[in-house]
């Protein structure tokens, strides 16, 4: 895939990290405010598939991005997995308890397990998503060649 | 709150994402990831059903308690009948994954395979167990995606245009489902299925509840392909690989489309007259007309697609039949009789279809054809999946001591006890017009003369797909033992009982 | 009441274009204009007048807050609509490729 002109590559490189920092403040702040893991893990994907569109890549590289992507996917919805069970261990034998202390309700710290689900939720949107994005553009460059 | 239950989920969702993992890394992992993964969820729903008993306990996840009376949160309920159905998905989900072993040999990406198997098995454990009509929405659309990626798995012309038009059937079943959801939420305030039951005997919503019903039963129908919904079920069936069409037919068009259909419209709706009318009729219709669109099929996969229509259409008229008993309120004790056959024709044909997809992989794997005309003379080159295709053949033609025999008996004895003379005659014609079209799938498969159009040495499948397919015959002649006394109330009666009495499901989650 | 039966017209609009349209870019987006009714209602039926977000202010936890639930359920379907359209999308573009056309009246193997 060809990248695009240089008018383009500049104001994308200008955006693109702040894009990136405003989905994280998206996900860490999911449990005070509107948003969170899924909202912001979309807007992270949004500033990679940025990068990728304005700069291209190659197929080779197409190929090892997606790999490394889908094992964040697996990891992220493993840990997921991993802190829902920690309830059915520790708390009280209950699937999803929600056992760590909560906190002031509006402090940054606070709800318990809710921010750590955001922030797995949030790579596993943001890595699916580019997921999603990086197969359908193997499908089209594999029609090309 | 046994917290077995949702061990359900969580353990086949962990097997598919540790597959994806290690199998990039270690090759030859991912088919025994999966079958370690289904034989714990065996081993768990067995113990679910011997410990549980008549007792249903009810599980909600974060510990969510209800206030007032008003549930709150997400309820997973293990009753007699979920408990039914969990055991089949895991039996056949368990056999399948055996046979794929040998049989998904000939395909690449194996890992992709057997995450895709375990995500598909967590969707349906989700939607048996879930208490709330939202969540089965969510797990019926991750067992639904997972299949569309599975019949496609072959990636040849004809698996991406059945996938195409299961996708798009599948889709609008989904958002009619969606839709329905969000009518129920506006005029119940709730999303619980109990709570929904509650708040819908005060009365009062006129059309939206007709509304309700035909969208649900228009959705999970598409689902479950009762007959004006069919035509994606024998593309999709016919073109996925043998394992995958065992569980798509065997397992997963009961566990999202009949099984939730009977579970709203029993547990969720107060049975009216009228719809238990309708229901009962396209029961009947796709009973006769999957029979009748069958015979003429010389594709094997597509011939067994078709029976599956049919086949369903007996449980869709036999609960039918139950809830017109119900709705006017007499002999209580034949629409419990025709609810049993029901569910025990469910597992009956969980256990011979499967077995006959299997056997039709099985030919294939070895002749290279699914055409019935180029077969013959495979019951010298092929005895064991000769005789356990003999097994499932004469099961699903209701011949006796096999099993589905007793369940369509005691079908027809419950039509004919409730008066119903009519629907009890096109049951047994049905079944006459099925064995004729299996004596004919027998007949030009293994005993008719070899043909030569296959051109190679046939040899009998290896190990492990044998192993599967003994393993389902032995449970098509156990599954008989089912109608004695004694194992029947053991068994079958729970989940009749939870079906008929409308007010305990209620009680045991708002505790009232 | 109009809007809910405008976002009823508008599912059935999504559901003729499933049904007679021929290309399949456009069965997809028929499709996608069936799942936004079935949002825009899910959000409608949360909506109050003058409600406000639901988060529960300390200061003042007694406000006409919009219900949140229906809000969550249009979150997690948005998540499977996603994942609908992309494997719909994956399934065109690999028919495409076998097929050589988007015309669903030239793809039909499987009959019978």
């Amino acid at each position: 895939m060809k990248g695009m002109t240089v008018i383009v590559k500049k104001t994308t490189q200008l955006i693109a990290g702040i894009i990136f920092l405003y989905g994280i403040y998206i996900i860490l702040h999911g449990h005070l405010t509107p948003g969170g893991g899924f909202a912001g893990g979309v807007i992270l994907a949004g500033s990679f598939i940025l990068l990728i569109l304005a700069f291209g890549s190659d197929f080779m590289h197409l190929l090892k991005e997606e790999k490394g992507s889908t094992i964040y996917e697996n990891l992220a919805i493993l840990a997921f997995l991993l802190l829902a069970l920690t309830g059915l261990l520790a708390g009280g034998k209950i699937f999803f308890a929600n056992w760590l202390p909560h906190g002031t309700p509006g402090e940054l710290v606070s709800a318990g397990f809710m921010p750590l689900y955001n922030i797995f939720v949030g790579i596993e949107v943001a890595a699916s998503i580019l997921t999603i994005f990086l197969a359908l553009v193997i499908f089209k460059e594999e029609i090309l060649k | 709150m046994n917290p077995l239950i949702p061990l359900l989920v969580a353990i086949p969702l962990a097997g598919a994402f540790l597959t994806m993992i290690l199998g990039r890394f270690i090759t030859g992992i991912p088919r025994y990831m999966a079958l370690a993964t289904l034989l714990v969820l065996t081993f768990i729903s067995f113990w679910l059903l011997v410990e549980g008993g008549t007792a249903s306990s009810v599980y909600t996840p974060g510990g969510w308690e209800p206030v007032d009376g008003v549930p709150i949160g997400i309820y997973l309920i293990h009753d007699g009948f979920s408990a039914l159905v969990l055991c089949i998905i895991s039996v056949i989900g368990l056999l399948s994954v055996t046979y794929s072993i040998s049989y998904m040999a000939r395909y690449t990406s194996e890992n992709y395979f057997y995450s895709l198997f375990c995500l598909m098995i967590a969707g349906m454990n989700g939607v048996v167990l879930s208490g709330d009509i939202f969540n089965i929405f969510v797990f019926l659309e991750i067992s639904a995606i997972s299949s569309y990626a599975l019949v496609a798995f072959g990636v040849e012309k004809n698996e991406l245009e059945a996938t195409l038009k299961y996708q798009v059937l599948g889709a609008v079943a989904s958002f009619m489902v969606l839709f329905a959801i969000g009518f129920i939420y506006w005029s119940a305030k709730t999303l619980n299925i109990a709570d929904i039951r509650t708040a819908f005997s005060e009365g009062g919503y006129g059309i939206n509840y007709i509304l309700i019903q035909i969208l649900l039963l228009t959705g999970f129908g598409l689902k479950a392909a009762i007959i004006p919904f069919h035509a994606w079920l024998p593309d999709a069936h016919s073109s996925a690989p043998s394992p995958i069409s065992a569980m798509l037919s065997g397992v997963l068009i009961k566990a999202v489309g009949i099984y939730v259909i009977i579970r709203l419209f029993f547990n969720m709706f107060e049975i009216t007259e009228g719809m238990a009318i309708l229901i009962t009729t396209l029961g009947a219709l796709s009973m006769a007309v999957g029979v009748l669109l069958a015979i003429g099929q010389w594709d094997l996969k597509r011939l067994l697609a078709y029976h599956s229509i049919s086949q369903m259409g007996y449980v869709i008229m036999s609960a039918g039949i139950g809830m017109i008993l119900m709705a006017r309120g007499l002999r209580s004790e034949i629409a419990a009789l025709a609810i049993t056959g029901g569910i025990f024709h469910m597992l009956n044909h969980a256990a011979f279809k499967g077995l006959l997809f299997l056997n039709a992989g099985a030919i294939e794997y070895a002749a290279g054809t699914r055409d019935l005309r180029q077969m013959g003379g495979l019951a010298k080159s092929m005895p064991f999946t000769s005789s356990t295709s003999l097994v499932a053949s004469l099961s699903i033609s209701g011949i006796p001591p096999f099993n589905g025999f007793f369940s369509k008996l005691i079908i027809i004895v419950a039509a004919v006890m409730g008066r119903f003379y009519f629907l009890a005659a096109l049951a047994a014609v049905v079944s006459i017009i099925t064995l004729a079209s299996f004596m004919k799938f027998q007949r030009y498969a293994f005993y008719n003369k070899e043909q030569g159009k296959i051109g190679k040495e046939i040899r009998e499948v290896p190990v492990p797909m044998l192993l599967s397919m003994i393993t389902l015959a032995a449970i098509c002649l156990l599954l008989s033992l089912l109608v004695l006394p004694g194992i029947r109330e053991t068994v079958l009666a729970p989940a009749t009982e939870i079906l008929m009495d409308q007010a305990k499901y209620s009680s045991q989650i708002t505790g009232m | 009441m109009t809007v809910y039966r405008l976002c009823f017209i508008l599912f059935l609009t999504g559901l003729y274009g499933v049904i007679t349209r021929r290309n399949l870019i456009k069965i997809a987006i028929s499709l996608s204009v069936m799942e936004f009714s079935c949002f825009l209602f899910l959000a409608l039926i949360g909506y109050r007048d003058g409600g406000v977000a639901p988060i529960v202010d300390m200061a003042d936890p007694v406000k006409p807050y919009v219900d949140p639930l229906p809000q969550a359920m249009v979150l997690t379907a948005i998540v499977i609509g996603l994942a609908t359209t992309a494997m719909l999308m994956a399934v065109i573009i690999r028919i495409y490729r076998k097929y050589g056309t988007f015309d669903i009246r030239e793809i039909k193997n499987l009959r019978g």
